[in-house]
């Protein structure tokens, strides 16, 4: 059984006619110790689907018409408060893209992760198992930044305090959403190396979201693209980087400069990605697609296995060549 | 001519000591920084954030001033202008910035923002030839006519970027100082906006200062790439001789630090230790050591000169061969 499954998950704002679906049907799974990447451009609904896992989007306005999202076997878009405490904190961890907006500025570091060892390590709640968590995630004079109010530490050094909340509750799985963009490249570069430490020594399953290719190459298993609220490529990480199947993949992967490489022109995506409530007949992405067909504004293909481990939203997808060939 | 020549550029801020300190110092935002930019020429300025590479930008076209040094624009020393003098010099150089929305008043319509600087500059005889300027300009960015009447929150980021560049162009400037002008848009739309400013380039010879932190997408659009660390440039040199052999250890961890699409890479990553320095309180020597991974004691009490360690490549480091 894997750690958590998404199943058909769909998320709407707003009911009636005037709703507006921003999540259809996404379906993908977690295992134990599996880091997966959740890649698309703002609006295609990564971080509400992520967000829903624990169900931090508020709802209403939000629904779920439809799906299910188990962790352990368990659908969290059935549990009631109390069971919802349970996931939160102690399944379920989450690190956000502004560490300085997720901590509590009143309170010192020190302070913020004991409670939450309190909450659910009560056993392990002393300053002791502070200074180590600390020193786990590379803080350097971990006894004084325990000390230390948020504002006082680097953005990194606030990204490894999160991690080091994340890692006192011993979560299961931890949400990553855009983890590293605010932060500068070298930074960038050490929370990446933390992470996979910790899936190294720990286990510890991710679901780690992000804009950024290069990330998925550094740290993914597998990979997850989303357009326009659904999957349309779920691939392993070193097959859909080497031979992307759907032309939104292929195009994301070409219009990214690559150091040292790069061509005299970019080739761009033209347009712009599609608002939820004017999607584009058939296929979301035919209107920007470069190898679009002529049925593909008729027909909304579906997403369809390829291979072993390999779906593609794109009925067109064997006629695909390689990115660097 | 060189275009634009920036000799030892220093801006200095007073540092606000707090209530109820005493202790009055400065930070060094740009210190002594150098440099030359041809007609038409692409220089790109990377940097983590707090380098200085923002007020750098700031300073060449004077939105801060300089607290010492010379900004020489087509052989003319225009720091120490002031005035008339100095607006006639102005509309030469133009600035594109990051956040496409607070750079556009979202009051005035698109055309408005634009017949704005085409006003001022007084670059329009009437204003028949003004409409006709401000569609050419659009088409010129790839917006239509039809839009002109539309305000900024009727476009998307890309689109906003795109006005964003036509209000820097309407002034037929020589020179365009870009702050981070992709940074906000997502990938797909990044692409989009840099070739229209390769294109741009190439049809009215317009000079750049592109700003980013991004080194993949700066070495892609520049001829020529400056690294600044802590208010100084540490290293110079062609794009493509800065990507492959840096000599500075600072690029050589920058380099290593950006993550690569390409799954197959085998290379070896060198990840830095440590943040950047507060600029409040720089390190003695040089402003690399304390994170250097081949400091040497001379490095921690002697300041490197910038020097021409080969042909055309420059770099503040002691031990750079």
């Amino acid at each position: 059984m894997p750690l958590l499954e998404i199943n058909d998950l769909t998320l709407e704002f707003g009911s009636g006619p005037d709703a507006t679906r921003v999540v259809d049907g996404v379906s993908l799974t977690v295992e134990a110790g599996e880091t997966l990447c959740l890649v698309g451009e703002s609006g295609c609904g990564k971080s509400v689907t992520a967000l829903s896992v624990a169900r931090l989007v508020r709802s209403p306005p939000a629904r779920y018409p439809r799906g299910a999202i188990r962790i352990n076997g368990r659908d969290v878009l059935k549990m009631s408060k109390s069971e919802l405490r349970e996931v939160r904190g102690r399944l379920v961890s989450y690190v956000f893209q502004e560490p300085g907006a997720s901590l509590n500025p009143v309170f010192r570091i020190g302070t913020q992760i004991k409670e939450n060892l309190r909450l659910h390590r009560p056993e392990a709640a002393t300053d002791e198992e502070v200074v180590r968590l600390l020193k786990q995630v590379g803080i350097p004079a971990p006894e004084i930044r325990a000390r230390s109010y948020p504002h006082e530490l680097s953005g990194g050094m606030q990204q490894r305090a999160m991690i080091a909340m994340a890692l006192a509750s011993r979560a299961k799985l931890l949400i990553a959403d855009e983890p590293t963009t605010a932060l500068d490249v070298t930074i960038q570069a050490q929370i990446i190396e933390l992470l996979r430490d910790l899936k190294r020594e720990f286990g510890t399953s991710i679901l780690l979201i992000t804009h950024n290719l290069g990330i998925v190459g550094d740290i993914a298993d597998r990979v997850a693209v989303m357009y326009a609220g659904q999957i349309v490529e779920l691939a392993p990480a070193h097959e859909l980087l080497r031979r992307p199947q759907h032309p939104y993949t292929r195009a994301l992967i070409r219009s990214v400069p690559s150091l040292g490489a790069t061509p005299e022109r970019l080739v761009a995506i033209p347009g712009a990605v599609p608002i939820p409530n004017a999607l584009p007949s058939g296929c979301r992405f035919h209107p920007r697609c470069p190898e679009v067909r002529e049925d593909c504004s008729r027909q909304a293909p579906a997403l369809s296995e390829v291979g072993s481990g390999r779906l593609v939203r794109c009925p067109y997808w064997d006629a695909n060549s390689e990115v660097r060939s | 001519m060189n275009l634009l020549e920036v000799r030892r550029l220093k801006v200095y801020y007073p540092a606000d000591p707090g209530l109820f300190s005493s202790v009055r110092s400065t930070v060094k935002a740009v210190d002594g920084v150098s440099f030359e930019l041809e007609m038409a020429e692409t220089l790109g300025v990377v940097g983590e954030s707090g380098c200085g590479k923002t007020t750098l930008g700031r300073a060449i076209v004077r939105l801060v001033e300089p607290t010492d040094g010379e900004i020489w624009l087509e052989g003319e020393l225009i720091s120490t202008m002031r005035g008339a003098e100095l607006r006639s010099r102005r509309r030469k150089i133009q600035m594109v910035f990051q956040d496409p929305f607070g750079s556009l008043d979202p009051r005035m319509t698109i055309g408005e923002s634009i017949g704005e600087a085409i006003d001022i500059h007084r670059l329009a005889s009437s204003e028949g030839a003004k409409q006709e300027r401000i569609e050419a300009l659009l088409a010129d960015v790839g917006l239509t006519a039809d839009q002109v009447g539309r305000y900024p929150h009727e476009f998307s980021g890309g689109q906003r970027q795109r006005i964003g560049i036509a209000r820097a162009l309407a002034v037929e400037p020589k020179l365009i100082v870009c702050d981070e002008p992709v940074s906000a848009l997502d990938v797909s739309i990044q692409a989009q906006i840099i070739n229209l400013m390769q294109d741009l380039q190439q049809r009215h010879g317009i000079a750049y200062l592109f700003i980013a932190h991004d080194l993949a997408v700066v070495e892609h659009i520049s001829r020529r790439i400056m690294v600044m660390y802590l208010g100084k440039v540490v290293e110079l040199a062609d794009a493509g001789t800065l990507v492959r052999r840096p000599k500075h250890p600072y690029t050589q961890a920058l380099i290593s630090a950006v993550s690569v699409v390409d799954p197959d890479s085998k290379r070896q990553r060198k990840i830095l230790p440590g943040d950047v320095p507060s600029p409040l309180n720089p390190p003695p020597g040089c402003p690399f050591h304390p994170r250097c991974p081949v400091a040497e004691a001379r490095c921690r009490t002697e300041a490197p000169s910038f020097r021409e360690v080969e042909a055309g490549h420059w770099a503040a480091c002691h031990l750079a061969v």
